[in-house]
């Protein structure tokens, strides 16, 4: 009697514990759909597609600005002067070999793009997200008597180079993000696709 | 007095088939489609990208799902998308709706799930537009010339009619029983390019893209379905062996 | 502190600790006890049983979903619709969300009708319980005014049309008709305005009254305790444990059947969920897939199939009913002075009948037919009253009671399946006689209840 009484006790823990894992697992699977639900849609998906630019209008030494995935986007088409001054910024800045900000492999290099002409530039601080303004010219500034062209962030004072490389003892730790580009032909970049797929 | 009371019961049950007998149904034909037939699919959404997207909108559809129906980006873009359009967009129309109420007397209505709206106790939806499509007649009482059996009186002309040919209702006495009546029946009056069975599968394939882009989750609907149930059924077993193990102190 | 001088808890293995300290700041052991592990409710809970934890089950899945349904949808008359297509197509997995959640709609008003059937069969009204019937009837009204609320949202033809007939009924009242329609409505007919405050209904006003109610009726149910399919009170038989001897503890025996119930419910809802979702238009209207069109009516506009006995009762309401009616309210009048119970109530009676009388010809039918739609509805407060019978469930009620609680379902879904159609003449006269049948039922029943030929009720459980 006993012993049935134990095998009773026992068959009802193994059910009981089966179900409740078997439902348990069935809850997270049925979980899945609901938190999925709240990742990009397609609507967000096609809003953040890639961007196609024309560059036969950029002049060298300007720059155009672009929205993609509603950031702003710069191109800067930079006069050999101005690579110059990327050069000689190797000693001021934080991260000249671009170790801890964030580009795709082909822009980690001295002058952090896919062709020394054409930087290409998420233009979003990386401190706390206001969008500096420029200082392309390299002539003396309130903030630096010796500057090499660049940009300056108006909000806390960050600095960066005709690269997009932040300055050392700023607020913001990192180069400023370039993001995934490609040419198409000679005139034309396509801004959040390049030829490794991203 | 119970069986006066229970054959009542039983009789006031029946009384709604009487309903059944009293409509005077629209009689449609069935849509002979296949919602798995990939090639069927992109030949219906090329007719449907050329031939309707002129005048209607599908502003709910994106270019890009047509990778459900076995096409990949490049051949949407090449084949089906117009120029200017980037393939994630939604099937706009190229027509100002302004203009079209002023042509047809009201604004063509977006398509996207017109297969899921035309559905009836006479038949889905996909039965009904391939009803309506084949069905146009030359009407010169019309202002588009054009009128229908399915939609009389409809704003819409006859787009595919150089496809199909022109059709006219012949009207015909006919010997009914014990009576004369007078029947009307669509003839073709003038040949298209199509033969008639290419005209019925050209439609065919149409109504079968748009019987899929009303719905276009609808196969992963069945299929997470199926695995579902699997998962329940499972659940009821161990559920049932669980209750009846506990149940057996009550009884 | 009285709390830290509550035993410790035990059994619980590695979480004595910490529920010994929850235990001691909230009384979640005494809850636990109370409600589930020393409830004990009758051992004969048979099918119909389940309907209460399916209903608390549906209405968790149509919250859960409707949180993930309003991340995506836009509650503006020129977005709604296409917000909607947005769910089904572009979010993931938006399409089983929005399904889930129409599915959900129906089965809320199955799962009640059915729950609600069991309560007119065992008599779940009768005292102790008049109270949790009338906390159930106010949650299935506030059910029904959520589905209306939730309706007007996908803003398709059906949507828009059955709101604007629904709220055109209020301008039929006398004299605070048209003001009251007009504050309802937010504008001179159905829009954007009504859209949004109707979204603001349905998501948050009415959920949370929905909950309270639901967390009231519980109460008051554990406060007297279940009735059973005897309908004979398991407390008048306590054990020497002081547990009533026909009694089970709601936990374990309870819970591990309603997980059963639970299941197999969740079976049923799969197989319409996701292999007939619109279920050949009675869950998804065919006429909601047309955006709502102001300028045109459909054709046939009937409300959701939930709603359409009363849509019947509505529409069989035509001036010559009223006549009917009139000599109906005569006859009623003449059974109450005939009856000796209601010497009383004579003077009364026939001065209530001549107004009727009076107010059923003179006030036109349209308005009778907005007010009888109403009557029948709350007509189910007054159940608990209206049985007279010495014994509780039907199982030992005579034929006379069978007959009448057989024939309303019949009626009723007779009267539902009427108001899905369009108006004919047939349907009208059906639909006719079975609102006479409909009001009988009730107000018939304190004379049939009584006069039935009863069993006796059993000491114990069967």
């Amino acid at each position: 009697m006993a012993e049935e009484e134990l095998d009773k006790d026992k068959r009802r823990f193994v059910l009981t514990a089966a179900t409740v894992t078997a439902t348990g697992a069935a809850s997270v699977a049925a979980a899945v759909p609901f938190v999925a639900s709240m990742m990009p849609s397609e609507r967000a998906k096609a809003a953040g597609a890639p961007v196609e630019v024309d560059l036969s209008k950029l002049e060298p030494g300007q720059k155009m600005i672009v929205e993609w995935r509603g950031k702003p986007v710069w191109i800067v088409r930079r006069t050999p002067d101005m690579l110059k001054m990327v050069k000689a910024d190797d000693e001021r800045v934080a991260d000249p070999k671009s170790e801890s900000s964030v580009q795709p492999t082909y822009a980690k290099n001295e002058f952090r793009s896919l062709k020394p002409e054409y930087l290409v530039l998420v233009g979003i601080c990386t401190h706390l997200g206001c969008s500096p303004v420029d200082r392309m010219a390299a002539e003396p500034q309130p903030f630096a008597s010796d500057w090499h062209g660049g940009f300056y962030c108006p909000c806390h004072g960050s600095l960066f180079d005709l690269a997009g490389r932040v300055y050392k003892n700023k607020p913001a730790p990192d180069n400023l993000t370039v993001p995934p580009y490609k040419f198409v032909g000679d005139t034309k970049l396509v801004i959040g696709e390049d030829t490794q797929g991203a | 007095m119970m069986k006066t009371i229970k054959a009542f019961l039983v009789l006031l049950c029946l009384l709604p088939a009487l309903a059944c007998a009293v409509e005077a149904e629209l009689k449609l034909d069935h849509a002979p489609i296949d919602p798995t037939d990939m090639a069927s699919l992109q030949r219906g959404a090329a007719t449907f990208v050329n031939y309707c997207l002129n005048c209607h909108s599908a502003n709910y559809m994106r270019y890009n799902r047509l990778q459900d129906i076995g096409l990949n980006e490049q051949q949407i873009r090449d084949n089906l998308v117009f120029t200017g359009v980037k393939v994630g967009d939604l099937m706009k129309v190229a027509m100002d709706p302004v203009s079209a109420k002023e042509w047809f007397g009201t604004a063509p209505p977006d398509l996207t799930v017109i297969a899921r709206s035309r559905s009836s106790h006479a038949g889905s939806g996909a039965d009904w537009l391939y009803t309506y499509l084949r069905t146009f007649y030359r009407d010169p009482s019309r202002p588009s010339g054009w009128n229908n059996v399915v939609y009389p009186n409809v704003g819409m002309p006859h787009v595919l009619w150089q496809l199909q040919g022109e059709q006219v209702l012949k009207e015909a006495r006919e010997q009914g029983e014990g009576y004369m009546r007078t029947v009307q029946k669509l003839a073709l009056d003038k040949p298209g390019t199509l033969k008639p069975n290419e005209y019925d599968r050209l439609v065919a394939d149409l109504v079968n893209y748009m019987s899929y882009m009303s719905e276009p989750a609808r196969h992963q609907r069945v299929v997470v379905g199926l695995y579902t149930l699997l998962v329940i059924f499972v659940l009821i077993a161990l559920a049932y062996a669980l209750k009846k193990s506990f149940w057996r102190d009550v009884h | 502190m009285a709390a830290t001088k509550k035993m410790p808890v035990t059994g619980a293995g590695p979480f004595n600790g910490i529920l010994t300290w929850v235990d001691q700041r909230f009384p979640l052991i005494s809850m636990w006890k109370e409600h589930a592990s020393e409830y004990y409710a009758p051992k004969n809970f048979n099918f119909w049983y389940y309907f209460g934890s399916l209903a608390a089950l549906v209405l968790v899945i149509q919250i859960l979903t409707g949180i993930f349904l309003t991340m995506h949808y836009k509650p503006d008359a020129a977005q709604a619709f296409a917000s909607v297509e947005y769910i089904m197509r572009d979010v993931p997995w938006g399409w089983l969300i929005r399904y889930m959640h129409s599915t959900g709609a129906s089965f809320f008003f199955i799962v009640v009708y059915l729950h609600m059937f069991r309560g007119m069969m065992y008599g779940s009204y009768r005292t102790p319980r008049e109270l949790i019937w009338i906390i159930g009837m106010l949650i299935y009204l506030v059910l029904m005014a959520e589905a209306f609320f939730g309706y007007l949202l996908p803003w398709g033809q059906m949507s828009f049309w059955g709101a604007q007939v629904i709220v055109n009924l209020f301008d039929a009242l006398p004299f605070i008709g048209e003001p009251l329609a007009l504050w309802i409505r937010g504008d001179y007919v159905v829009s954007d305005a009504t859209l949004n405050r109707f979204f603001s209904f349905h998501v948050i006003a009415i959920p949370l009254v929905l909950v309270g109610l639901v967390g009231a009726h519980i109460m008051a149910l554990h406060e007297v305790g279940s009735n059973n399919p005897d309908g004979i009170e398991i407390k008048k038989n306590l054990g020497p444990d002081g547990h009533p001897l026909d009694g089970i503890p709601f936990h374990p025996y309870y819970t591990v059947k309603d997980t059963l119930g639970v299941m197999v419910f969740l079976a049923i809802f799969a197989i319409v969920m996701f292999f007939m979702p619109e279920l050949g238009g009675y869950f998804l209207e065919y006429n909601n897939f047309i955006p709502a069109d102001p300028l045109k009516t459909p054709p046939h506009i009937a409300p959701v199939w939930y709603f359409t006995p009363y849509y019947s009762i509505l529409r069989a309401t035509t001036d010559e009913f009223m006549i009917v009616l009139a000599i109906a309210v005569v006859a009623y009048g003449i059974l109450v002075w005939r009856t000796p119970a209601w010497r009383k109530g004579r003077l009364p009676a026939v001065a209530i009948v001549a107004l009727l009388v009076a107010a059923f010809l003179t006030i036109e039918a349209k308005v009778w037919g907005v007010v009888f739609m109403g009557v029948s509805v709350m007509i189910f407060f007054l159940l608990p009253w209206l049985d007279l019978s010495p014994v509780k469930s039907i199982r030992y009620k005579g034929s006379l009671f069978k007959t009448a609680l057989g024939l309303f379902v019949v009626v009723f879904l007779v009267l539902g399946y009427y108001g899905t159609q369009p108006v004919t003449d047939l349907g009208t006269r059906i639909s006719q006689i079975c609102t006479l049948l409909y009001f009988a039922f009730f107000l018939l029943m304190p004379w049939y209840s009584r006069m039935d030929r009863t069993l006796p009720e059993p000491a114990r459980l069967t």
